[in-house]
């Protein structure tokens, strides 16, 4: 195995590498994406074959928020406080029409899209979208992950 | 009970409480008079109506009428397999009727939404407070006269679009 048993990298792409495939996901469901949702995370679509298999059902320990169904005012404050208590680096998905934009709601009562509370990475659209869309939105998601700037404050840069 | 007995008794029943009697789709609408609205129902609840359950309680806005507010009322009677539909117009100036609460226990919530709705004061409910909107909210949203996507944050927005 002579020139083999040492590799390479760079520790940027290193963690890069290792957070898009080891997210632990906050599922923030509040309406009828959730069953979308739920298709996409059990057996039939399995987000898991992405490493995106665990759900945490606590902010503290969970990286990617996913913003599931209608966000309304009267929640708006709840979804504030759930994406602050997330610890860094923290991603946050938009999955479905609701939460990208409002969706079929303009009224008194609903958020027009969240990122007019919390900053969002990747918008899933759809009213809902298919699992295959947030499989889709994953990859992008991971994609993005691969390609940022890692944030590697505790190796004692400034 | 037929339809036109069961009328006809009711009218004899409630006496002067009954402005009216409409039809919708074959079913019968009573017309009540507003102030009357609690002795009416209460005397529906018993024998021989027997209207044991309030299946629904809602308003309707029609900005431009006289009778601005209507209360909708859905009564139904479990012994009979029957049920009754009661309107009510309120004026657009203080709409105010008396309660149900006391008659029956989901009054209270189901009064208590029309009135962070639209604004219909219960007169004797006892805690008459907003259900479905939050503290501070306000105004009344389904009112014709409410603002158009009027939204009430509580929270800073990022107003970029």
């Amino acid at each position: 195995m002579r020139g083999f048993d040492f590799v390479t990298t760079r520790l940027e792409t290193a963690l890069g590498w290792g957070r898009k495939f080891s997210l632990f996901h906050y599922p923030f469901i509040t309406a009828c994406c959730g069953m979308e949702y739920m298709s996409a995370a059990c057996a039939h679509f399995d987000i898991d074959r992405f490493g995106a298999g665990l759900t945490r059902f606590s902010p503290r320990q969970a990286d990617l928020l996913l913003v599931v169904g209608t966000v309304t005012h009267k929640l708006a404050p709840v979804l504030k406080t759930v994406y602050d208590q997330m610890l860094e680096p923290k991603w946050v998905v938009a999955f479905g029409a609701c939460t990208v934009s409002g969706g079929i709601y303009q009224n008194y009562a609903v958020v027009q899209g969240i990122d007019r509370i919390v900053p969002v990475d990747i918008y899933i659209p759809g009213c809902p979208p298919r699992p295959e869309m947030v499989l889709d939105g994953l990859l992008k998601l991971q994609d993005k992950i691969q390609h940022q700037k890692q944030d590697w404050r505790w190796a004692g840069k400034p | 009970m037929g339809r036109e007995t069961l009328i006809e008794a009711i009218r004899a029943g409630l006496g002067r409480a009954v402005e009216g009697v409409a039809d919708s789709f074959g079913d019968p609408v009573l017309i009540l008079r507003p102030g009357d609205v609690r002795s009416a129902m209460t005397a529906l609840r018993e024998a021989p109506f027997d209207y044991a359950v309030l299946l629904d309680l809602t308003c309707v806005d029609f900005a431009a009428a006289e009778g601005r507010f209507e209360l909708v009322y859905h009564l139904y009677s479990l012994s009979r397999n029957v049920r009754l539909r009661l309107k009510a117009s309120l004026p657009a100036a203080d709409p105010a009727v008396g309660t149900l609460v006391g008659l029956w226990k989901n009054a209270e919530w189901l009064e208590r939404e029309v009135y962070d709705m639209f604004g219909v004061r219960f007169e004797g409910h006892p805690y008459l407070k907003r259900l479905l909107t939050y503290e501070g909210f306000e105004g009344h949203p389904l009112r014709k006269s409410y603002p158009w996507r009027l939204e009430q944050p509580r929270i800073p927005m990022k107003d970029d679009v």
